[in-house]
């Protein structure tokens, strides 16, 4: 795929939707674009974070590690950014995202995706609404939980 | 060693001191006659009385007849003369060539001896004398001595008698003209020596003010680090300028009177033709002289001239030499020097050490006469592996010191299996007993001759070459008292390491590496290392089964996505143009990658295929692209290091060159083009994208790739080394021999699962101590620097391990180890050691576990004594040491 085609995916994606051509296309050429076989290891759970990935094709799996085994929580979708609070807290990662099929994604280094914030508050913004909704679905299930327990 | 060298000289070249003294005296006579043979020529042969023969010659008093014409006597006389230059000439030469040659044979020697004192100084003292001072000495300060020692008795009895010919033929000719000559040599005699005195009292100082500058010198680099931690650049600066003020202002002083000397001299020297012209002209006018007398008496004082310069010049070498001689000899002479005997001594068989360890009553006090061991008495078998505890204070590192004997102890006496370790000579200390300690220096050789150094004692079996020359070499070093010994040799003991030959050795290399847990950094130094194929024929056939093996797996699609493999049909999309045109590495920097468009013959090849113009296009491109993706960012921003084919100090600079781009190629200079080419060089097409490298340009790249090989000149054959599917590629590493390919770019984690699938190649194919063995000829760097501190560390004990020591003291030897390593290393090496003698002085006290005897000290002094059991149950100094942690 040429470094052409990669901006106007890019441009698909919502989160970069604003973003002036320019700018994406640095972000391009500088991000890796990597391919996983099913099964590989994006990465690990307790693994410090370096980068964050959007899912550009394929789909991937989030599991955390629970005292009764391995869990599938989420699974990931085409324009989906994973991978991005370890960066943002400092914290190692907090689960491990495994490829569920052929899966292709972007990975934007730390400096980068600080960059892109720093300089671009749609995207800052985006990624705002995509924790908070997360946060917003955690919620959710932990009050789903709780009920389940109390019963 | 001899008090002054005048005694050192004659000490060792006696004999050479005496021929050169029969050569001078059969010199004499040859310098005599060719002093009286111009005045024999003037007075005799040129006249122009018609005198008739026969004419005589005279020779030492007695008068020869030659029947001959005049013509022929004056021919015969000037050939005799000619005949006399060269013989006389002839005589200097060998004289010369001769001092030389004994100067630099003493010269030689003398350093041997100061390298093997060195070698025998009791260890303490290096910790008064430092680096920067001793190396000088030995290299520089010497070095004039060479120039002196071949003239020390020669030149004043050569000169010396020149000077007392000449003034005795002067006497011959005229008394009155022989005193005025020599009038002055007395009093030159008297005065110069009075001057010189304070020359040497300065020279003195100068020598030991740039003993001190080396020592700054020294430090400065020891410390650099300290220097910049703490910004006392400027300090060390104005050290540095205080020290070469003071040499300045001594130099300068010397300079000074040196000059004076040669002032009075001279004028001394221009007063005594005055006497000649005066006087002498006086004597000739009144017929008492004849005018070929004083031709004769001027020229052979013209010859005086130059002996007494010389004898002026020996004596003031004598002086500077004599003051260099003492100053080194006297720092050569340390107290407590190890006995030469100990040293060299050569007993049939080392014999093992057996019986017991008996420490009794060991005391060791430092100069100051602080005792950091006190009474400690101790029995333990040399079978047994024991372990010595205590805190920092405690004095066990000075117990492993003294137990190597590497440090006497002031009172007590050790036993080795009942002989006393002060008298053993260093060929069983050092090979019975083995001995490392927390921060070990590594020699800047390889991995596997830093193990097999402790295996060279002496040369065993001799070197493949006995060319003349060789030999000469060996009889050169014996006749300087030089060590004997080969260097080039076969020093490595294989009896000592248990083993048969080579092949064992090898063996026993990898296993011991595999105790010290080093064996997988060694396989990875192996696959990134590159191998000689002509030196080492197996090892690149094995390589080359192992790229047969991965080339095998290729057929597996999710291995095929991860390498590119070379082929010269294809071109290579995980490799840059630069590499898809070369098609194999370059070797030296004829056709270097990065500057590979600087390289007169790739721009003849692009030139051929029609690519020139192609690629000033794609460079305009490039710079295009890359200016439109960096500019915006700040200067220095990593992305630059990163991505960018331009630095960004090179931006406003591109951005010019495209602004005369844009008004056509005309508008170019010779070094716009010629940085615009160079950037299509380094494109990657799977990792740029940049869309430059299409399907029109790929096979013309190809074509490029063809003509270079093709056309390749004669001269820059040896620069490459071409990929060829079927043959080792001499400057690659062992992994991108097995590789032979690319890993692919955008596949997730390449390089490990590549690491992973050529880790189980070699495995399948038991080629593991292959690559290990390949490992070893890593270079440790200087001291050791390119290894990491626990890796220095694991290295010293294997060349430890390697000699199966009876005795093995490892003084906190695995300190620097991570926890995890260090227990391993040290269960792997107790179990190699069962039934021989280990002494450990622990860092970590809960250690103590692995060993059957623990002695715990304190303040110097044993403490307690027991098995891990015992001690830790007890209430006393181990349990609160266990307890600390």
């Amino acid at each position: 795929m040429s470094l052409q085609q990669e901006v106007e995916l890019l441009r698909n994606i919502p989160l970069f939707a604003k973003i002036d051509a320019s700018k994406l296309k640095l972000l391009a050429f500088t991000s890796e674009r990597l391919t996983y076989s099913p099964e590989d290891v994006v990465f690990e759970q307790g693994d410090s974070g370096d980068a964050a990935y959007i899912i550009i094709g394929g789909e991937a799996d989030v599991i955390i590690d629970t005292p009764g085994g391995p869990l599938v929580v989420a699974t990931l979708k085409q324009n989906e950014i994973v991978g991005e609070i370890a960066i943002l807290c400092d914290v190692p990662r907090t689960a491990t995202v495994r490829a569920k099929s052929q899966l292709t994604t972007l990975r934007i280094s730390k400096d980068l995706f600080f960059n892109l914030i720093v300089e671009f508050p749609e995207i800052a913004v985006e990624i705002m609404r995509e924790l908070a909704h997360r946060l917003e679905q955690t919620t959710a299930r932990l009050r789903e939980a709780v009920a389940k327990s109390q019963s | 060693m001899e008090s002054s060298i005048f005694k050192y000289i004659l000490r060792y070249s006696l004999r050479q001191q005496i021929v050169l003294l029969f050569v001078i005296i059969a010199f004499y006579p040859f310098l005599f006659v060719t002093l009286d043979l111009p005045k024999i020529i003037v007075n005799r042969a040129i006249r122009s009385d018609g005198a008739a023969p026969p004419f005589d010659v005279p020779l030492f008093g007695f008068e020869i007849p030659l029947d001959v014409t005049q013509l022929t006597y004056l021919m015969i006389l000037s050939f005799a003369y000619l005949a006399l230059v060269f013989i006389t000439g002839g005589f200097k030469y060998y004289i010369s060539v001769y001092k030389g040659r004994l100067g630099e044979r003493l010269l030689r020697r003398l350093r041997y001896q100061l390298y093997s004192r060195i070698l025998r100084f009791p260890t303490p003292h290096f910790k008064k004398v430092s680096q920067g001072e001793v190396i000088p000495m030995v290299t520089a300060e010497v070095e004039p001595l060479g120039g002196f020692i071949g003239i020390a008795y020669a030149d004043p009895l050569f000169f010396g008698g020149q000077l007392l010919l000449i003034v005795g033929y002067i006497l011959m000719q005229d008394w009155v003209l022989g005193l005025a000559a020599a009038g002055m040599i007395p009093i030159q005699g008297y005065i110069i020596p009075k001057l010189q005195k304070r020359v040497n009292a300065l020279g003195k100082q100068r020598v030991q003010n740039v003993r001190r500058l080396s020592d700054h010198l020294g430090e400065s680099i020891s410390g650099i680090s300290e220097i910049h931690a703490h910004d006392t650049s400027f300090y060390e600066l104005s050290r540095f300028a205080n020290r070469l003020g003071a040499i300045y202002d001594i130099r300068y002083d010397i300079y000074r009177r040196k000059f004076f000397i040669k002032f009075l001299n001279n004028f001394i020297d221009k007063l005594t033709p005055f006497f000649f012209f005066s006087i002498g002209g006086y004597l000739v006018i009144q017929g008492d002289l004849t005018v070929g007398a004083l031709v004769a008496v001027l020229n052979a004082y013209k010859e005086l001239a130059s002996p007494w310069k010389e004898l002026l010049s020996w004596y003031q070498q004598k002086e500077d030499v004599r003051i260099k001689y003492e100053q080194v000899i006297e720092q050569f002479e340390p107290q407590g020097m190890l006995d030469e005997e100990l040293q060299i001594a050569e007993p049939e068989g080392p014999p093992p050490i057996r019986g017991d360890l008996v420490l009794s009553n060991i005391g060791l006090a430092d100069e100051d006469g602080v005792r950091t061991l006190d009474a400690v008495s101790l029995t333990t078998s040399t079978t047994a592996h024991t372990a010595f505890v205590g805190d920092g204070g405690s004095g066990k590192t000075e117990l492993g010191a003294v137990l190597a004997r590497l440090v006497r102890p002031t009172s007590g006496t050790i036993k080795f299996g009942g002989s006393d370790l002060s008298n053993l000579p260093e060929s069983v200390t050092g090979r019975r007993i083995a001995y490392v300690n927390a921060s070990p220096y590594l020699q800047a050789a390889s991995i596997g001759d830093n193990i097999l150094y402790g295996l060279k004692h002496r040369s065993l079996r001799p070197a493949n070459q006995d060319s003349a020359e060789h030999v000469t070499d060996l009889e050169e070093a014996v006749t300087t008292g030089n060590s004997p010994y080969d260097y080039h040799s076969d020093w490595v003991d294989y009896e000592e390491a248990g083993v048969e030959d080579l092949n064992g050795l090898q063996h026993r290399l990898i296993e011991i590496l595999q105790i010290v847990d080093m064996d997988d950094e060694v396989y990875r130094f192996g696959l990134r290392g590159v191998i000689d194929p002509e030196r080492q024929p197996e090892t690149a056939e094995l390589i080359m089964s192992a790229r047969a093996a991965l080339r095998g797996r290729l057929s597996d699609p999710a291995v095929a996505q991860l390498i590119e493999p070379f082929d010269i049909e294809t071109y290579n999309s995980n490799a840059s143009v630069a590499e898809n045109i070369l098609f194999g590495l370059p070797i030296g920097n004829a056709f270097d990658l990065e500057n590979l468009a600087d390289s007169a013959y790739m721009q003849v090849v692009l030139d051929k295929v029609n690519l020139s113009a192609d690629f000033l296009d794609m460079g305009t491109q490039v710079a295009q692209t890359m200016l439109e993706l960096f500019a915006g960012l700040p200067p220095g921003h990593e992305f630059f290091e990163q991505f960018s084919f331009i630095e960004s100090d090179d931006l406003p600079e591109f951005q010019a060159i495209l602004g005369r781009a844009a008004r056509g190629p005309e508008g170019l200079t010779v070094e716009d083009r010629r940085r615009l080419v160079s950037l299509p060089f380094k494109l990657i097409r799977a990792r740029h994208r940049l869309d430059l490298i299409d399907d029109q340009m790929m096979p013309r790249i190809l074509e490029a790739r063809r003509v270079f090989a093709e056309g390749l000149p004669e001269d820059l054959r040896e620069a490459i080394a071409f990929f060829d599917a079927d043959a080792y590629n001499p400057a690659a590493t062992l992994q991108d021999n097995i590789l032979f390919g690319k890993v692919s770019y955008g596949q997730a984690q390449a390089e490990a699962k590549v690491g992973k699938l050529i880790s189980e190649v070699v495995d399948e194919l038991e080629l593991r101590e292959t690559v290990t063995a390949a490992g070893l000829d890593f270079q440790a760097g200087n001291g050791g620097a390119r290894l990491s501190q626990g890796q220095r560390q694991k290295l010293a004990i294997a060349r430890c391990l390697i000699r199966r020591p009876d005795m093995l003291i490892l003084n906190e030897a695995s300190a620097n180890l991570d926890a995890l390593s260090q227990n391993t290393v040290m269960e792997n090496i107790l179990r190699d050691c069962e039934g021989r003698g280990v002494l450990w002085i622990l860092n970590r006290v809960s250690d103590a576990k692995y060993f059957s005897k623990t002695v715990v000290l304190k303040s110097g002094r044993i403490v307690e004594t027991g098995s891990f059991d015992e001690l830790s149950t007890a209430d006393g100094e181990f349990q609160s040491l266990l307890s600390a942690g």
